[in-house]
């Protein structure tokens, strides 16, 4: 077999026993890229400068991570992206270039790959409650060129979140800090968080500095899913105060 | 030994073939285009240059610098700093400038207003209208009715601490839900609903009771709508006789505003836009026609 092609037996002509066995050329394959994938992906769990910190962030508060799994499952991150690269005009539009630190509790990450709307990762705060209300419910009652769908849904279907202590839990397997004490509360934070005069407010700001607690969406007496999906939106962005973080000293 | 095993010319293409030949298809051992084959060879030089200036290959506690010594936030920061250099002059006359000698100096006027259009479309606009004309719970800025006031020092304070935005210097106030919270009953708020719509002359119902709603108005809204209805800047209460509706002049829209109250959030903007921006947000509404 070996003699068919030439009698040569310069370095080139030896690439054919790669391309007459089938399982040497797989095996070829697999170890060149996995040599791609170690070199990008094995650095990122030991060098000190990709790994970053920020002060401020914390875990999701079980009504944001809910807010997250709204987020999810109805495609926001189709059209929406999570990430203001590094370029000036994006940080001219959108404030401060997200930093990695920023999705350190993502499981998975939302950073999207497709802007067919805006940018959400410093939505947080920019809207009134009412607006995201509005703009859920019709889009194009707030901003007239608007192509984005309606989810009036969000505000008639009560949120489950029968589970989401286990949520939580499942996340802390995932390397994020959740206590006994936050997974224990889940369900109580969840409500104190969804309610305009919750009387343990104090407890769930101990828990998770920097939240906001109130009715989100309008819907007093009930827990829905829009009140999940804007206390998530309006919680973007606002964890890393970006006029303590220092840039120069994390220059990469 | 059979065909298989055998090199033989094609006689139809003067390429060689691999010397496999099944059912008496032989196939051809055409080689690669040159002119491929060199391309991708000179991406292949191409990476190593690229390893040799840019940051590349992980290290053991490092990475390879590259001697450009390049990296993106470094590369971000020059840029935002070479357009502030660019708009430096201006900016700085800007930041000097009092709000009324931007409005009086054309030239301040001209560079303040196409840095508010920019930072009017980018932050403002979802909720007041790309031209400012607002929409059903967003008050229209191009009319010369304003609920906190439209001078130039008013409408950057609003800007600045916005109304019911968790900012201690915000606006306060809020209309309160007289019918959930139990303040009004459903006929008085009925009432009250037809005489608010005959302060601007609009219809009433028929038969309605309007000395019934005047009373309830009297004792009830005019505290902050004023005993003539002509709204209160100093909590944000609006005039309700000039025919201009913050949630429109229905009957069903009034009765569940005064049923459920209301309370529109404006965002403040202090910690999110750099001062010179928000002064040029200021001129830039200002000069939408209605302001003072």
């Amino acid at each position: 077999m070996a003699t068919s092609v030439s009698s040569s037996s310069s370095l080139w002509q030896k690439h054919s026993i790669l391309e007459r066995n089938s399982i040497l050329l797989l095996l070829g394959i697999l170890i060149v890229i996995a040599i791609g994938g170690l070199v990008e992906v094995v650095p990122l769990f030991y060098l000190k400068s990709t790994i970053e910190t920020a002060d401020g962030m914390r875990p999701y508060t079980p009504l944001e991570l809910a807010g997250r799994n709204i987020y999810v499952s109805e495609g926001c991150y189709l059209c929406h992206s999570q990430m203001i690269r590094a370029l000036r005009d994006e940080v001219e539009r959108y404030g401060h270039y997200s930093l990695a630190a920023e999705s350190e509790y993502d499981h998975p990450f939302q950073w999207g790959s497709k802007r067919n709307g805006p940018d959400l990762a410093r939505v947080g705060g920019k809207y009134s409650d009412d607006w995201h209300r509005d703009h859920l419910n019709n889009p194009r009652a707030v901003v007239a060129g608007s192509i984005m769908p309606a989810y009036p849904w969000l505000f008639t279907t009560d949120l489950d979140y029968t589970h989401i202590a286990e949520d939580m839990k499942v996340q802390a397997l995932l390397g994020v800090p959740y206590n006994d004490e936050m997974i224990a509360n889940a369900i109580a934070d969840l409500r104190t968080q969804a309610t305009a005069d919750a009387p343990d407010a104090d407890a769930l700001a101990r828990r998770y500095p920097k939240s906001q607690a109130r009715d989100f969406a309008g819907t007093p007496n009930r827990v829905t899913q829009a009140d999940a999906l804007i206390a998530y939106l309006q919680m973007l962005g606002t964890l890393v105060d970006f006029k303590l973080y220092d840039d120069k000293a994390n220059i990469r | 030994m059979d065909d298989r095993t055998k090199k033989q010319d094609a006689p139809e293409t003067q390429v060689g073939t691999t010397g496999h030949e099944w059912d008496g298809i032989r196939e051809l051992n055409t080689p690669l285009p040159r002119w491929w084959l060199w391309l991708f060879y000179a991406t292949i030089v191409w990476a190593v240059g690229y390893w040799i200036v840019y940051p590349s290959w992980p290290l053991l506690s490092s990475y390879s610098n590259g001697v450009l010594n390049w990296h993106s936030r470094a590369v971000v920061a020059t840029d935002l700093a070479a357009l502030q250099t660019a708009r430096g002059p201006m900016m700085a006359k800007l930041a000097q400038a009092s709000l009324q000698d931007i409005e009086t100096t054309p030239e301040l006027l001209d560079f303040a207003r196409a840095l508010g259009r920019r930072a009017f479309a980018d932050n403002c606009a979802p909720c007041h209208g790309s031209g400012g004309g607002g929409a059903k719970g967003y008050p229209n800025l191009t009319d010369d009715d304003w609920l906190w006031g439209g001078t130039l020092a008013e409408i950057s304070q609003t800007i600045t601490h916005g109304a019911r935005s968790g900012d201690d210097q915000g606006h306060q106030g809020s209309m309160p839900a007289f019918g959930r919270d139990g303040m009004l009953k459903r006929d008085d708020i009925v009432s009250v609903a037809d005489y608010v719509r005959s302060l601007s002359g609009l219809s009433t119902t028929e038969g309605a009771d309007l000395a019934r709603g005047a009373k309830i108005f009297a004792d009830n809204c005019a505290p902050c709508h004023g005993p003539q209805g002509k709204g209160s800047r100093s909590v944000g209460a609006p005039n309700l006789t000039d025919q201009i509706w913050l949630y429109g002049p229905d009957t069903k829209t009034i009765i569940d505003g005064v049923w459920n109250g209301h309370g529109g959030v404006m965002p403040a903007w202090g910690g999110k836009l750099d001062p010179v921006t928000i002064k040029a947000l200021a001129v830039y509404v200002h000069t939408f026609g209605g302001g003072e």
